[in-house]
């Protein structure tokens, strides 16, 4: 994925239909907006957004968080990556294929394991990256065991989503990419094929996906990011 | 016994005080919906909690037909989206209106309870820390309220029902934080009094008392003074 910034000036006031994202290239969060819009087959202007000095527009559109992703669409912007998926799924119902499923329950089973992603998953592998000796051991067993929730909950399917990806796919994918750099980093598997069979399968079906493939940030980059942010955090500092 | 039936319509497990719990007895009011309440033990979690949400062991649960679903915003929704009849929760075809009400009703999970346990807990610098904190929250609130009588205008909806049962909780806030909500966000107050005039409200939100005297219980059992 181009990283560079794009920015169209739109001369004919009638290309206000094309929405807008501001982001930034390493955020996970942007990179779900992005993959949704895909899914869709709706086009958009791009804005990367420097973070260390963020734009007005940015901080107009999204006062109260003042983050990114914020997609803007007839003027009016939307702010949180989940927020915005549904915002996606509902505004373009009837282009590419939907995001959540139809039926009520399954809606709510989508919801709840973004949230156990959010609540339950996250944090103790985060801890992991950013810890070392017996509280990255302790954080390591907890990622593995919620790793197991999601494996048992995933159980062999193509994607969560079931034969195409849908909001569990897509609030989870960026760990298909990162996981792997967060392994190089540390020199440790986390998801081997053995210990997850669905989630390891499941990670490659993701990252060879339409929406999906070639559209990641890069990688080299990526890593080189994270190695000081992991040797920041165990040298005691935030 | 043979061929154990299974439960049919809606069962609630909850917790008397809980403001999470409380938004879904309102949703459920406000839909009309018939449902079983089922007071949970949480010092002693039942095994139908622990089979309902193995993974969080929390409350509220709804159970629909014996399927459990977790997470009172989920559950709002849920309700919203099963039983699409009367009140909308959310606004029917307007999905700019639904993102909006939806990122308010994450801004309220984000912030509100997690600062005011801060506040009721906590002594000194952190203290003043979160009073501040909660009276910034209040008031980009307020802000999103504006002039509407309810968050999403003219209808009582989903914000709102996410919002007001931690109204029970302001006089708890103020007292610790010694502050007055009326004083800080008056419209926010005024808002807060309206819903309170509703019977799905008026029926289901704790006496703001009450709150207090939990809290109160709470602490000396947490061994906090």
């Amino acid at each position: 994925m181009s990283s560079s910034p794009v920015h169209h000036t739109t001369m004919n006031q009638l290309q206000e239909e094309v929405p807008k994202l501001f982001g930034f290239w390493a955020s996970p969060y942007v990179l779900k907006v992005i993959w949704a819009l895909r899914i869709k087959g709706v086009e958009y202007d791009y804005i990367e957004e420097d973070l260390r000095n963020k734009s007005d527009q940015l901080l107009e559109y999204n006062p109260v968080h003042k983050k990114v992703p914020v997609l803007v669409y007839q003027g009016k912007p939307i702010a949180e990556s989940e927020v915005i998926l549904e915002f996606i799924d509902e505004a373009w119902k009837h282009c590419g294929h939907p995001i959540l499923p139809e039926d009520p329950y399954q809606r709510a089973m989508a919801r709840f394991w973004v949230k156990f992603q959010h609540d339950k998953l996250s944090p103790p592998i985060w801890k992991w990256f950013t810890t070392q000796g017996q509280e990255e051991e302790e954080a390591y067993e907890a990622s593995i065991e919620q790793l197991l929730v999601l494996e048992k909950e995933l159980d062999g399917k193509r994607f969560f989503g079931g034969d195409k990806i849908g909001f569990v796919d897509l609030s989870l994918g960026p760990l298909s990419y990162v996981i792997p750099i967060y392994e190089e980093i540390i020199g440790a598997k986390l998801i081997t094929e053995h210990k997850f069979p669905s989630l390891f399968m499941w990670m490659g079906n993701f990252l060879s996906s339409p929406s999906v493939k070639g559209h990641l940030p890069p990688l080299d980059e990526l890593q080189a990011r994270y190695q000081p942010i992991r040797e920041a955090f165990l040298k005691g500092k935030n | 016994m043979a061929g154990e039936k299974k439960p049919q319509g809606l069962q609630l497990l909850d917790f008397w005080v809980s403001p999470f719990g409380q938004r879904c007895r309102i949703a459920l009011a406000e839909k009309n919906l018939p449902y079983e309440y089922l007071e949970q033990d949480l010092r002693n979690k039942s095994e139908l909690l622990l089979k309902s949400n193995p993974i969080h062991k929390k409350i509220p649960v709804l159970l629909h037909d014996g399927r459990p679903i977790c997470e009172s915003l989920i559950i709002l929704q849920y309700i919203d989206e099963a039983f699409p009849s009367g009140t909308r929760l959310l606004p029917a075809g307007d999905p700019y209106a639904r993102a909006q009400a939806r990122f308010w009703a994450d801004y309220i999970d984000k912030k509100v309870y997690e600062c005011g346990t801060r506040l009721w807990k906590l002594k000194g610098e952190p203290q003043q820390q979160a009073r501040a904190e909660m009276v910034e929250i209040l008031r980009t609130l307020e802000g999103a309220l504006g002039d509407g009588k309810f968050f999403g205008g003219e209808a009582f909806g989903f914000v709102d029902v996410a919002l007001v049962p931690f109204t029970a909780w302001f006089l708890t806030y103020e007292r610790y934080g010694e502050f007055s909500v009326e004083k800080e966000c008056p419209k926010l107050a005024a808002w807060a009094k309206r819903c309170g005039e509703r019977e799905s409200v008026a029926k289901n939100l704790s006496p703001p008392e009450k709150v207090y005297e939990f809290v109160g219980d709470l602490k000396k059992r947490l061994g906090i003074e």
